[in-house]
């Protein structure tokens, strides 16, 4: 009996004694503050980035390349952009995030644009957030391609038929729709976007996971840190998800 | 008002149309009938451009569409048509619907829309409806819905596709009724339908379309009572 409740005495002690050292000893928590801030920094940016560059990846790709009108150039620049989407998707798609941040940061950023006015005062964290967006736009662009194919056929027809232009039709009668089919997956892609930057420790950046790691690396204990960051990481994802679902059901009351 | 002359469509390789000439006058019902896959969906869909002939040419109050491809949103503005899924959308209120045209097409301000459509929603027997989101709509009030839509942009002539194809059977008669008064109120339209009894009594001249050729037309006396293709006769005898 003595035995058991030792045990969990002494189990006890050593869990806020670990908590402690983790965390309030020399203000630790602030690597984990100031980590969660930066991932979310990070989270902001390439959404912006990621949400800007896959509408227009997605516009490009949409395009019905086989029955383009107008002039050669006009048609050659939009089949050019609609094999440059497609590339761009692919590319992107097939290879791992990780290696495009470093292959964006030390060699694009640090290298190639090393030289380039405005480019080169950009700041480590920003880049990175860039590098993120970059990667988010691809498949930010599928999900989009994806949510204008589903609206029905006879929507645009409709359109058409009472003499709105192919733009008005797209951006009245379409757009309104898609964005309903899009938004679960969107919101989707968010929360991937949210866990995916823990990678950006990889050039440097003390993002949230970077900052549990610094701590366990000070005080030879990770399981504190880096069960604090996961469970950090689960609750904005949740927050993330709630509200998602919140906005969905508000756009759902039309139908 | 519309001419079609020598009317091709291909769709790859298939032939869908083989040449097609016809003059649809103002004020007249048109009602095209005949087997499905013979063409006449695709004969109407040409006609307000929604598919570009392969061959031959459309023309509107005599302004060929195949030499104004780049302004055929104008001249979609002049033929209204009308679904067989009815096509409304679903993301604005019945009134919305009906005004979203001639408001962005700049033909009338808002208010004016406005109360255009609260008068052709009184004319359907819908006015009750302006409010409402089509969700809410059985299958006749929104296919009446769509007629309302299609004329707030005061077409030369009205495109009918199966209009009563996708309704529950006794919504029909309160479609068919719409369609009816216009006809009486000397709207041009052209209306593809399975409807024989609507055809015969207010059609003013009846196309049968089968193979992609109108391969009879005529008076509903010549087409129902004296219809000479064999065809049309086999065609009749299995419908009527």
């Amino acid at each position: 009996m003595d035995g058991l409740v030792g045990f969990f005495q002494n189990m006890v002690h050593s869990f806020s004694d670990a908590i402690f050292l983790s965390l309030i000893k020399e203000d630790r928590f602030q690597y984990l503050i100031q980590g969660l801030g930066m991932s979310l920094k990070l989270t902001l940016i390439a959404a912006v980035v990621g949400v800007i560059l896959g509408l227009l990846l997605a516009v490009a790709k949409l395009q019905d390349v086989d029955n383009l009108t107008g002039n050669w150039f006009v048609v050659g620049l939009r089949r050019w952009l609609a094999g440059f989407a497609n590339g761009y998707i692919s590319v992107i798609r097939g290879t791992p995030a990780v290696v495009q941040l470093m292959i964006i940061y030390f060699v694009v950023f640090s290298r190639l644009l090393s030289n380039v006015p405005l480019l080169n005062m950009l700041s480590d964290w920003q880049i990175a957030g860039i590098a993120f967006g970059i990667n988010s736009a691809a498949y930010v662009a599928e999900i989009i391609r994806a949510g204008i194919m589903a609206v029905d056929k006879g929507q645009t027809e409709a359109g058409r038929s009472l003499g709105l232009s192919g733009g008005a039709t797209m951006l009245h009668i379409v757009i309104p729709q898609a964005v309903k089919n899009v938004l679960p997956a969107l919101g989707n892609e968010f929360i991937v976007l949210l866990k995916e930057t823990s990678v950006a420790g990889y050039i440097g950046i003390a993002d949230l996971t970077k900052g549990a790691q610094s701590v366990g690396s000070i005080t030879y204990d990770y399981m504190v840190p880096l069960l604090c960051a996961a469970f950090v990481y689960f609750l904005m994802t949740t927050v993330l998800s709630t509200g998602i679902s919140k906005l969905e059901r508000r756009l759902r009351r039309s139908d | 008002m519309i001419e079609v002359q020598n009317l091709h469509k291909y769709f790859g390789e298939l032939e869908v149309l083989k040449g097609i000439d016809a003059t649809i006058e103002k004020g007249e019902c048109v009602c095209v009938i005949g087997p499905s896959g013979g063409g006449k969906s695709t004969f109407l869909r040409c006609i307000n451009l929604l598919e570009i002939p392969t061959k031959g040419d459309i023309l509107i109050e005599g302004i060929s569409a195949m030499q104004n491809l780049k302004q055929l949103d104008k001249l979609r503005q002049k033929v209204g048509m009308v679904f067989q899924q009815f096509n409304l959308f679903p993301h604005m209120t019945v009134l919305q619907n009906i005004t979203l045209a001639p408001v962005r097409l700049k033909k009338l301000t808002k208010p004016e829309a406005a109360d255009k459509a609260m008068e052709l929603l009184n004319r359907v027997g819908l006015a009750d409806k302006a409010g409402e989101y089509p969700n809410r709509l059985s299958g006749g009030q929104k296919q009446r819905v769509a007629i309302a839509r299609a004329l707030a942009m005061d077409p030369d002539v009205l495109l009918f596709d199966e209009p009563t194809s996708a309704l529950d059977p006794e919504m029909v008669g309160e479609v068919l009724e719409v369609m009816k008064q216009l006809a009486l109120n000397h709207a041009t339209m052209v209306v593809v339908t399975h409807e024989m009894g609507f055809a015969r009594e207010v059609g003013d001249r009846i196309f049968f379309i089968d193979g992609g050729i109108v391969s009879e037309q005529g008076t509903p006396a010549d087409i129902f009572l004296h219809p000479q293709n064999p065809r049309t006769q086999e065609f009749l005898s299995k419908v009527l």
